[in-house]
């Protein structure tokens, strides 16, 4: 048969005996999936359907959106994360939103808190994200802001929304808040934590916040969003809505659900408090290396064209003594290794145990309290940017933007 | 009635629960829990999602009219998955193989790759807004001639606990959807399909058993009326009165509107707020009103009170649409005076509204948002009165009445599960089904084979223990201490709270098998199932219950006895047989079934006086 379909084409199938129209979807798997007019799809062999009628063109019906024009104006920016989604439910395909109306649209409750610009920067899964992508994602949150805007959203894919909040939040100084959200649960779906998200967010972003955050669920219940620093965030979980959290420490703050009232922790950085700034050098050529026991010293060899290594050791921050040899060479040759830890929480201390003093003889940089993503991100951008091993290791640590604190305290 | 000038139309759609090991996406049990039992609770609010046409399904739509927050229930007994927090698993193979059963009985055609469709469903009742539901097969027939359109694998939903708390145990329990064509004529024809139906399921042996685990849904329409979906009917005894009632309720409604255009009645838009006017009355529901609003119905004057279901008026329609928005309900003056509302109150509120004898005012208190809502509802309604008979998804009341639920839902409310793969069915798997045997013929092969009187061997197939039956026979035990067990002991050891789900047919089959070769009598079978559901292992009750003493013992006492009075029983021959029987049992202590010790006795004289005769 060389017959082939449209999506939406109207196609007469027999099966079971009986003849019936269904609406042609897509091919799957060697069958031609159609959807019937109860509404199911079912897949069949294509020999078994003929075309009824081509598909037409349906007319969309679109009302069009009245912003508020004495809200603040708010911009989106959208690299790939759904946060508005449409079904169409005759052929089942769900469409992601970028357009400001059509977020607005989707989501009605955010015409009440801002006025929006929204542009689609990037359109990709978020593991396809790339530091070339970090900065020119940098660079046009920097143009919006220069442009006046009140507050930036950033939609994202959850899996590394953590770590392009943090490298923005290293490559910008802003005045304004610029907020990173995303959804778990897909936005088509009626129980979405898109919604609730999204009004967070936006809120976020008229409130005094003046840092870069990520706003996501706090919990299982639609009944609060946390927001959170973007160099302390970590995405802990694969699936639940509350997946995002702080490392160590208190989230900056919290918005109520359905109240939407924001909260702020005394540790936020306030709007206004920094000039705006880009910053927007990077090294990329650097790797995070996940240590294991009995990992090969050659491991090490084989990043010897690397400029920077974040190693996530054990505990208070280890590799194997064979591995030392081989972190010295790497140094000796002009590279940077930052030692964090798999604990996550919790300081890195070499000082402690002989692999660990080993270790600093060996010239590798105590990460302190920073995420082994963090790290990554900030030995890219201390890279890019410092003269020098001594440069490199005293930016490295120092607090910049919130990655650690100097001093611990009890809890998790 | 004369269904056939009506022109009665009528199908089914039954719900079955299947009783398998896991859930249809989850490896969870199966198991319904107690909500006392719940060890976590959470929150989340439910929003329809637009379609490409701009346009949200308007049954989704009518659950929007108030936004709700749905509380859950969770267990040890439930997971992520049915909290929306984690992407379902795999198509559950057992309960996809039992609906592949279930369609052969059928003689249906499976669909060759089964896709897994989302339903959306925003009333709370699915976590995720939507049910998973998948078309399995198509095309089958019934006995009867009638067809079976299709059949569905779907997940079941949450149980309402109450308002709006669901309990999350039941969520994704497996479900099978079997829809029958429109081919129903008569109520009677409706009730004996849906019987078939039901016995079919159950002779898969793998379906829930108990209230709740079996639902049907009747669509209903006659030639001048319209499709109405009654959901969730439970008891099979009351499906050809639920549908003799909707007749009735469309017949009557269709009077109702001819006499409206007789009048010329027509229902105003405009509505008048009587809320100051009302401010001294006596009646508790007006009284508490934050506004109370007055909804011109004009020249529907008495037919808003005329029945069109024993005991609900054509006013309880009304009043159904009206709580849709919250509101407790409405009055109207079709019967008023009434309720503590004055027939002072009523003059004033005629005259305030300017209305005619001949009108209906419809009275909607509540707060601001819900009279508006209300107000609109009934007007709707009241419009809809004067056209036709308003397709409706309507849900039962007890005794067989039905209520409003919401509109009938358009078509357009599903979409792709795209987290679970499409499941491709093999024609060597669907080869491999094998097709079981029906109840009604099991328990006719019970009457021939094991000479079972029909209305047990009814009750034995349609009995939880039919696989203790069907067991117990293959081990040997004979037919009517199996069904006397099943239809009669057991029953009543459950009326006497013996927690008989604690035996086993291992168990029961131990202690027959114990009677039956005589080291038990009858008589202590009850107990010694009491005392195996309450923990005593199986062979200790017998050993402790039993003589020990097998039927060649029992012999050797007999022949022992009879040696001892041989004077006497040659003397009185078969007449001796009482008193020895009285020796025999003393010297057993009655451990012993009295009639195996009289079998045996029997069978001793007769051999001993006729050994006697010819020496
Ligand atoms: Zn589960």
């Amino acid at each position: 048969m060389n017959q082939t379909f449209e999506s939406g084409d109207l196609i007469r199938c027999r099966w079971g005996g009986k003849d019936f129209s269904g609406v042609y979807v897509t091919e799957r798997d060697g069958s031609i999936v159609v959807k019937l007019s109860n509404g199911y799809n079912i897949g069949i062999p294509l020999s078994v359907c003929s075309i009824e009628q081509k598909s037409e063109d349906t007319n969309i019906i679109v009302k069009t959106i009245e912003q508020d024009k004495s809200l603040p104006v708010l911009s989106i920016i959208s690299t790939g994360g759904t946060i508005a989604s449409r079904i169409d439910y005759r052929t089942g395909a769900v469409t992601s939103q970028f357009d400001a109306e059509d977020i607005v649209r989707t989501i009605p409750g955010l015409a009440g808190i801002a006025q929006y610009r929204a542009r689609r920067l990037y359109n990709i899964l978020s593991e396809n994200m790339t530091p070339s992508i970090w900065q020119e994602l940098a660079r046009e949150i920097y143009d919006e802001i220069k442009d006046g805007t009140y507050g930036v959203i950033v939609t994202h894919g959850t899996d590394t929304l953590a770590y392009s909040a943090s490298a923005v939040s290293f490559m910008l100084d802003s005045p304004v808040p610029i907020v990173f959200v995303g959804s778990q649960r897909s936005a088509d779906r009626p129980s979405s934590d898109n919604v609730m998200n999204a009004l967070c967010s936006a809120k976020a972003c008229v409130s005094h916040l003046g840092e870069v955050a990520v706003v996501m669920h706090s919990g299982s219940s639609d009944d609060r969003c946390s927001i959170h620093r973007a160099t302390r965030v970590r995405k802990m979980h694969t699936s639940r809505r509350d997946a995002f959290q702080t490392i160590s420490g208190e989230p900056l703050g919290h918005i109520e659900y359905p109240s939407l009232e924001v909260s702020l922790n005394p540790h936020t950085q306030h709007r206004n408090s920094k000039e705006l700034s880009l910053n927007d050098k990077m090294d990329k050529n650097c790797a995070l290396l996940y240590f294991y026991p009995g990992m090969d010293p050659s491991v090490i060899k084989r990043y010897e064209d690397c400029h920077g290594l974040v190693i996530a050791g054990t505990g208070l921050g280890h590799v194997n003594s064979g591995l030392i040899r081989e972190i010295g060479h790497f140094i000796g040759n002009g590279g940077e290794v930052v030692m964090t830890s798999q604990c996550l929480h919790g300081r890195v201390c070499d000082r402690v145990y002989d692999t660990g003093r080993d270790l600093l003889l060996s010239g590798v940089i105590e990460g302190e309290e920073m995420l082994p993503e963090t790290a990554l991100v900030k030995l890219m951008w201390v890279l890019g940017n410092a003269n020098g091993h001594e440069e490199v290791r005293s930016l490295m640590q120092s607090n910049l933007k919130g990655e650690f604190r100097m001093r611990s305290f009890y809890g998790l | 009635m004369d269904y056939d000038s009506l022109g009665l139309m009528a199908g089914i759609e039954i719900h079955q629960q299947l009783d398998t090991r896991e859930k249809l996406f989850c490896h969870c049990e199966t198991r319904l829990r107690e909500s006392s039992e719940s060890n976590r609770k959470y929150f989340r609010y439910l929003r329809a999602t637009e379609s490409e046409l701009g346009e949200i399904d308007r049954a989704a739509r009518e659950e929007m009219k108030m936004e709700r927050k749905f509380t859950y229930h969770a267990y040890d007994t439930t997971c992520l998955v049915e909290d929306d927090e984690e992407p379902p698993g795999p198509l559950n193979p057992e309960a996809l193989s039992l609906c592949l059963t279930i369609a052969k009985v059928f003689g249906m055609t499976p669909i060759d790759q089964i896709h897994i469709m989302r339903k959306l469903v925003i009333d709370g009742s699915n976590t995720s807004g939507f049910q998973r539901t998948a078309l399995v097969a198509v095309n089958g027939y019934l006995p009867s001639d009638g067809d079976i359109e299709t059949i569905c694998l779907e997940e079941e939903a949450c149980q309402r606990i109450e308002g709006d708390n669901f309990s999350l145990d039941r969520l994704g329990i497996p479900l099978v959807e079997i829809t029958t064509g429109p081919f129903m004529r008569t109520p009677d024809e409706v009730q004996a399909t849906a019987a078939y139906l039901g016995m079919v399921l159950r002779s898969t042996g793998k379906v829930k058993r108990g209230l709740g685990t079996i639902r049907q849904d009747i669509n209903i329409s006659i030639k001048d009326g319209s499709r109405v979906e009654i959901k969730g009917v439970q008891e099979l005894d009351l499906i050809s009165e639920v549908v003799r009632r909707e007749i009735t309720r469309q017949v009557s409604l269709l009077q109702i509107r001819d006499e409206l255009l007789r009048r010329g009645a027509s229902v105003s838009s405009e509505t008048k707020d009587v809320t100051s006017l009302l401010k001294g009355t006596k009646s508790e529901v007006l009284k508490r009103a934050e506004r109370i609003i007055v909804v011109t119905l004009k020249g529907f004057g008495g037919l808003v009170g005329s029945e069109v279901q024993p005991g609900r008026r054509f006013g309880t329609e009304l009043s159904d649409y009206a709580k849709k928005c919250g509101v407790g309900g409405i009055f109207h003056t079709d019967e008023l005076p009434a309720y503590g509302v004055t027939e002072a109150e009523v003059l004033s509120i005629r005259n305030f509204c300017e209305s005619e004898p001949s009108d209906c005012l419809v009275l909607v208190s509540g707060n601001k948002r819900e009279v508006i809502c209300a107000a609109r509802q009934v007007i709707d309604r009241a419009e809809a009165a004067l056209t036709c008979v308003p397709e409706e998804t309507r849900k039962m009341l007890p005794l067989g009445n039905t209520s409003y639920m919401r509109p009938l839902p358009g078509a357009a409310r599903m979409y792709p599960e795209t987290d679970v793969i499409p499941v491709k069915i093999k024609s060597e798997e669907w080869g491999r089904i094998i097709i079981p045997e029906l109840l009604d013929v099991k328990a006719q092969r019970f009457v021939t084979a094991y000479g079972l009187d029909p209305a047990i061997a009814r009750q034995v197939v349609f009995s939880e223990y039919l696989p203790l039956f069907e067991a117990g026979i293959e081990e040997g035990i004979k037919p009517a201490i199996l069904s006397r067990t099943i239809t009669s002991t057991l029953k009543e050891l459950r009326r006497e709270g013996v927690l008989i789900s604690n035996l086993t047919n291992s168990d029961i089959i131990s202690v027959l098998r114990a009677v039956d070769i005589g080291k038990v009598g009858k008589e202590a079978v009850p107990d010694l199932l009491l005392a195996v559901a309450e923990g005593t292992v199986v062979d200790a009750a017998i050993e402790k219950s039993s003589s020990g003493l097998t039927k060649d013992d029992i012999r050797v006492i007999v022949r022992k006895v009879i040696s001892e009075r041989e004077e006497f029983i040659r003397e009185k021959g078969m007449g001796s047989l009482g008193p020895v029987m009285g020796i025999v049992m003393k010297e057993v202590r009655g451990a012993v079934d009295g009639k195996i010790i009289s079998e045996v006795l029997k069978e001793e004289i007769t051999s001993f006086l006729s050994g006697a005769e010819s020496p």
